[in-house]
């Protein structure tokens, strides 16, 4: 991890994060990870474990589900984040792709790119036109469907719309759940290549998955949340070894990994 | 022949002015998810305002400032008041629609003590003129009401389809969380919709209270209601189809009053009852209105 970040973009730190629904549910007690400029971090885990509630906490959409932060901060750079809106993720240059990729389905493509960059930003119309062109490369796809409701797309090309969509406010880091939910092998593989593209450009990724083949292939350092709490952390390819995440994560079975012992 | 094209034209100023109210009905719908009972008691307010200051600042300096003072006070309204009940409750938009009803009430109680049993006049610059147009006469005021209810619809499509803020208003409606998560500001938007169906409702009222009609009355803002069906038989969330249904509504007013004679038998008074019997006929065949959000998704 760089001391100094090469670009400039600062990195995002939680720390000994606490949240709770409804004052009375507990989500997350005391997690701290940090995704350092220009890095891929994965946070991986079952349902229910409390991934998407870390992204609410960093985006700022806890509100949105009667959910609060009780103890811990949540910092990019030294801009702190924790108990503030979404506006304010926004603006700091951290944008998130939401779970089930949630498209405007009735707007155009086009609408939901331009709605991309409706949050406050310090962008000039150039720097918009070129967010723009930039999606569009990496989406040819979306370029040839501009004038289509967004709700006649099919599930992986509303993937890539809703990636698109967060990439038109030009995020310093970006945080992505689940993008391989109910996708096909294919298809998950191209969302695969398009997250290593989008981090060579530059951006930070904070990647929320179930499938942990995925995650850990392009992540650098990874996370395992269960039930609210940190369970592993460390470098990703050393985790995708370890047995308990292969048994948990990887679909490996217990005679597998005797198997492998024993080679 | 020239009873029918009267009775058109009649229906379309009408339907105009009934659009005007629809439509600002529908937009704060789309935003909030309020059904503003209070809608009627603005119009009143932005006719009372016109009635009071145009001695002042003449016609048109006392509407623009009747549409703006009307479309603040709906704003206030919203951030205010509204916006502080239910916080982010799943059912806070019906709470706050049951608070439109006691401020509808405040509301029209203290206009109502203002303008007392009196007709006031706005001053408007059309008085009773009427026009020729080929083998119709029409009144001067139906023909302004269709204009600028044109312009002022036309002007606020426009705001839906152009703007960064019409973009975040439909981003809105369709997932308010991903919205925000784009870094749209919801609670501004929102304001934002009221103020425009203040604003339009202060225009209708003056239309509403034109020649034929005698003038302003304390019950002026009953007259809105007509403008509900209009509104609901469009599909509530549709602009385009409170347009719709407020045209409908509007013709269908103007040529049962004026066929009344033939339709003695459905009773006197019958143009008073045909929106709500139009309604009803609609949504018997479609009952999500006529430009509900087709479920246009692929899962």
């Amino acid at each position: 991890m760089p001391a100094v970040p090469p670009d400039g973009a600062p990195a995002l730190h939680v720390e000994s994060l606490d949240v709770t629904y409804g004052r009375a549910l507990s989500a997350l007690r005391s997690v701290s990870l940090s995704v350092p400029s220009g890095a891929v971090v994965a946070l991986l885990g079952a349902n229910g474990a409390g991934k998407t509630t870390l992204l609410r906490a960093v985006s700022g959409t806890l509100r949105l589900h009667r959910g609060a932060i009780t103890a811990g901060s949540v910092r990019y750079g030294d801009t702190v984040l924790d108990g503030r809106d979404p506006v304010a993720a926004v603006r700091a240059g951290v944008v998130q792709v939401p779970e089930g990729r949630r498209v405007f389905a009735g707007l155009t493509v086009d609408e939901n790119l331009r709605a991309g960059a409706l949050g406050p930003h310090r962008r000039t119309p150039d720097r918009a036109h070129e967010a723009r062109e930039r999606v569009l490369t990496l989406f040819p796809r979306l370029a040839e469907r501009t004038r289509q409701p967004a709700g006649l797309l099919s599930g992986g090309e509303q993937q890539m719309l809703a990636i698109g969509r967060a990439l038109m406010a030009a995020p310093r880091l970006l945080l992505l759940d689940e993008p391989s939910l109910g996708l096909a092998p294919m298809m998950v593989d191209r969302i695969a290549g398009v997250v290593r593209e989008i981090n060579a450009q530059g951006t930070a990724v904070l990647l929320v998955e179930q499938n942990a083949g995925m995650a850990l292939s392009l992540a650098e350092h990874a996370h395992v949340l269960e039930v609210g709490e940190l369970r592993l952390s460390g470098d990703a390819a050393e985790l995708a070894r370890t047995d308990a995440v292969r048994r948990l994560y990887l679909g490996e079975t217990a005679d597998d990994a005797d198997a492998r012992g024993a080679a | 022949m020239s009873g029918f094209l009267d009775n058109l034209l009649n229906g379309l100023a009408l339907g105009a002015v009934y659009a005007l109210i629809a439509l600002g009905f529908v937009t704060i719908f789309k935003a909030s998810g309020v059904l503003n009972f209070a809608h009627g008691s603005l119009l009143l307010l932005g006719g009372y305002l016109v009635a009071v200051l145009h001695d002042d600042l003449g016609f048109a300096g006392a509407l623009a400032l009747a549409v703006l003072a009307t479309g603040a006070v709906a704003g206030l309204l919203d951030r205010l008041v509204l916006q502080r009940v239910g916080g982010h409750d799943p059912h806070a938009a019906h709470v706050q629609t049951i608070v439109t009803i006691g401020i509808d009430i405040v509301l029209v109680t203290d206009l109502a003590r203002r303008v007392g049993g009196d007709l006031l006049p706005l001053g408007d610059p059309w008085g009773d003129a009427v026009s020729d147009l080929g083998p119709v006469t029409v009144a001067d005021s139906r023909l302004a009401a269709i204009l600028v209810s044109a312009a002022a619809i036309g002007g606020a499509f426009a705001l839906f389809r152009f703007t960064a803020w019409g973009l975040s208003l439909r981003a809105a409606a369709e997932d308010a969380e991903a919205a925000a998560l784009m870094g749209v500001r919801l609670t501004r938007v929102r304001t934002a919709a009221w103020c425009l169906a203040g604003g339009l409702a202060a225009l209708a009222a003056v239309f509403l209270v034109a020649f034929p009609a005698p003038g302003l009355e304390r019950t002026t803002g009953q007259i809105a209601l007509k403008a509900f069906p209009a509104a609901i038989l469009g599909g509530m969330a549709s602009p385009v189809g409170a347009l719709v249904g407020s045209l409908l509504i509007g013709l269908t007013e103007a040529f049962v009053a004026g066929y009344q004679s033939d339709l003695h038998v459905l009773g006197e008074g019958f143009g008073d009852v045909a929106p709500y019997a139009v309604m009803v006929l609609v949504l018997l065949v479609r009952p999500a209105g006529l430009f509900a959000a087709r479920g246009a998704a692929r899962v």
